[in-house]
């Protein structure tokens, strides 16, 4: 009676504390600061989005939450269990999906899949039904006894995030979980995901620099830029917060007379345009288009989080992206 | 169930090297082909030089087991950058197990490639007419046996210690070869130069050469039980020394 009760309560605590909670986690190496003072706590069942540039420190972070990096100073508390004194623990209560596939390519799925169920513990008797669960989630159950070398890219991301779901976790984490896919098994994962988070009150952190993955999936969003999150809120927020509608008036010497307008606007110069953040753009595009010097062609777009990142970088997100493939965080 | 559970988790690392190993039937059939190049072409030849004749090569057969057992384990534990490359290794280091574990069940899986070469080969001398007692048949696999889980622990600790698959030339002239050639595999060990002697001696597979040309062949310098003693300390020093290693190796 008494166990159970201490048990009753400790769930209790549980539920109500944040299952994520980060304190000026950081990690440097040698003069480089990778991640920069990060703190922050995330609810259980929420999808959380760790958004910004490659390079920006997202996979360092994940990697730290996960017990494969040791922070170099800070904290991170991950179902009540420390990263750094119960790393064994954390390890158990989570799920991850590399952002590299990771899984042994002279195996056949199942093979990697059972590899994986031994790992974590799962019931020798229910190996075998809930790999093809699994396998059925992410539609691979037809071609789970072959090998992995013959898989495409996309049909190994999915066996891997099916692997990742296999022991059951409570948390996921998705390090840039559509990188490189083609655009229709990208709406894919995001419905898988959305439907893990929905039936199974999973809590799911992914990194992304993909806009428009962070706002259709997120609840809340972390943009981080050289180490340090620079704006925290859900996507709709974020978005509100700029105050606008976005105006690009192209020429490279496009200029306003900001001096005749009637009302305020925050511009900036980006390579070859002016990027306007518009109040009212029904009634203020008119007067704003009457007071603009040397403009080639306007762009009118309502605000994303590309222009969310702009609003506090002054640099465009995929300004350093070039090839998506090439990412080298750690 | 921490027990039943680290039980598992040794399965799991064991069972993923041992169908790699089944896969790459090639590297078997290598393994095995190596040994027998040797026995025929340089015990035959040499042996005519020498006044052992054909004797030469059941006295370096024994050898040719050892050879086995160092080529599978120095490649066995390159083959973690390999893991390290494609990002496997990422994928055991996450498991809910302590680092100790992962090099045990490497070891296993190692072991496991290794004896079944080298026991493959011992039966292949059956063959070759290498004088065997069921006794000595026993004892030679059980010295290799301990062979295996000090070579295989320090092939790991190279391994991981290795970033780039550029090290594996280095691994085998620095590393194999010598192991093999100063081990007394081809020679006798009393009549050495006094500098070669001492290089053989601090060689770990000189003893088991000698420990099995013991069981084998009835001639050896120390006894069986002197040699099977310096090869369990060798084990002890490579398990202790490769759970550190496996500790502080960083992806």
């Amino acid at each position: 009676m008494g166990l159970s009760l201490t048990k009753i309560l400790y769930m209790c605590i549980i539920s109500v504390m944040n299952i994520i909670e980060i304190k000026n986690l950081t990690k440097k190496y040698e003069k480089i600061t990778v991640v920069d003072d990060i703190s922050l706590s995330i609810q259980k069942g929420e999808i959380f989005g760790l958004l910004g540039p490659n390079g920006a420190g997202k996979t360092t972070t994940l990697m730290m939450l996960s017990t494969l990096l040791k922070p170099s100073s800070g904290s991170a508390v991950i179902n009540g269990f420390d990263v750094l004194k119960n790393p064994l623990e954390v390890r158990d209560s989570i799920g991850m999906v590399f952002q590299d596939p990771s899984s042994d390519t002279v195996l056949t799925a199942y093979e990697n899949l059972k590899l994986h169920a031994l790992l974590y513990d799962v019931p020798m008797k229910e190996i075998d039904a809930r790999i093809e669960k699994v396998m059925t989630l992410v539609e691979l159950n037809g071609k789970k006894h072959d090998i992995v070398k013959k898989y495409s890219g996309g049909m190994r991301r999915r066996m891997e995030i099916a692997r990742g779901l296999l022991h059951e976790p409570g948390i996921f984490f998705l390090d840039e979980p559509t990188i490189g896919l083609d655009p229709q098994t990208r709406e894919h994962i995001w419905q898988y995901i959305e439907s893990l988070s929905r039936n199974n009150g999973m809590t799911i952190i992914l990194t992304t620099h993909y806009m428009e993955e962070a706002e259709k999936l997120c609840n809340r969003i972390a943009i981080i830029d050289h180490g340090k999150i620079i704006a925290l809120d859900s996507p709709k927020n974020l978005i509100a917060s700029l105050g606008g509608d976005i105006v690009v008036l192209r020429g490279a010497d496009a200029y306003i007379d900001e001096n005749k307008l009637s009302f305020k606007v925050q511009a900036k110069k980006l390579d070859g345009c002016l990027k306007i953040t518009l109040k009212d753009m029904n009634k203020n595009l008119q007067e704003l288009l009457n007071n603009a010097k040397s403009v080639e062609a306007v762009e009118v777009h309502s605000a994303n989080l590309n222009d969310v990142f702009l609003h506090y970088t002054g640099r465009d997100i995929r300004d350093e992206n070039g090839e998506e493939e090439t990412d080298d965080e750690d | 169930m921490r027990i039943k559970k680290t039980l598992k988790g040794l399965y799991a690392m064991w069972y993923r090297e041992f169908k790699v190993f089944q896969r790459e039937k090639s590297r078997v059939i290598s393994s095995l082909f190596l040994p027998l190049l040797w026995f025929f072409i340089f015990g035959g030849s040499m042996g005519s030089m020498t006044t052992m004749g054909d004797n030469y090569k059941i006295f370096i057969f024994p050898g040719f087991l050892v050879m086995t057992i160092i080529f599978a384990s120095m490649f066995n534990g390159a083959y973690i950058v390999w893991d390290k490359k494609v990002d496997f290794l990422k994928e055991v280091l996450i498991a809910p197990h302590s680092r100790s574990v992962a090099f045990f069940g490497k070891t296993l899986g190692g072991m496991t490639d290794c004896l079944l070469q080298s026991y493959i080969l011992m039966f292949i001398g059956i063959f070759l007419k290498i004088p065997y007692t069921p006794v000595s048949f026993l004892l030679s696999m059980f010295l290799l046996f301990a062979l295996a889980i000090g070579l295989v622990g320090m092939g790991l600790i190279l391994g991981s210690f290795m970033d780039s698959p550029e090290g594996f030339g280095l691994i085998s002239s620095l590393v194999v070869y010598p192991l093999f050639l100063f081990s007394g595999a081809l020679y006798p060990l009393d009549k050495l130069p006094a500098w070669l002697k001492i290089i053989t001696h601090i060689d770990p597979a000189t003893y088991a050469v000698d420990g099995l040309r013991n069981v084998i062949l009835g001639t050896s310098t120390h006894s069986f039980l002197f040699n099977l003693a310096v090869i369990a300390c060798f084990d002890i020093f490579f398990v202790i020394a490769g759970t550190w290693a496996f500790k502080r190796m960083k992806l």
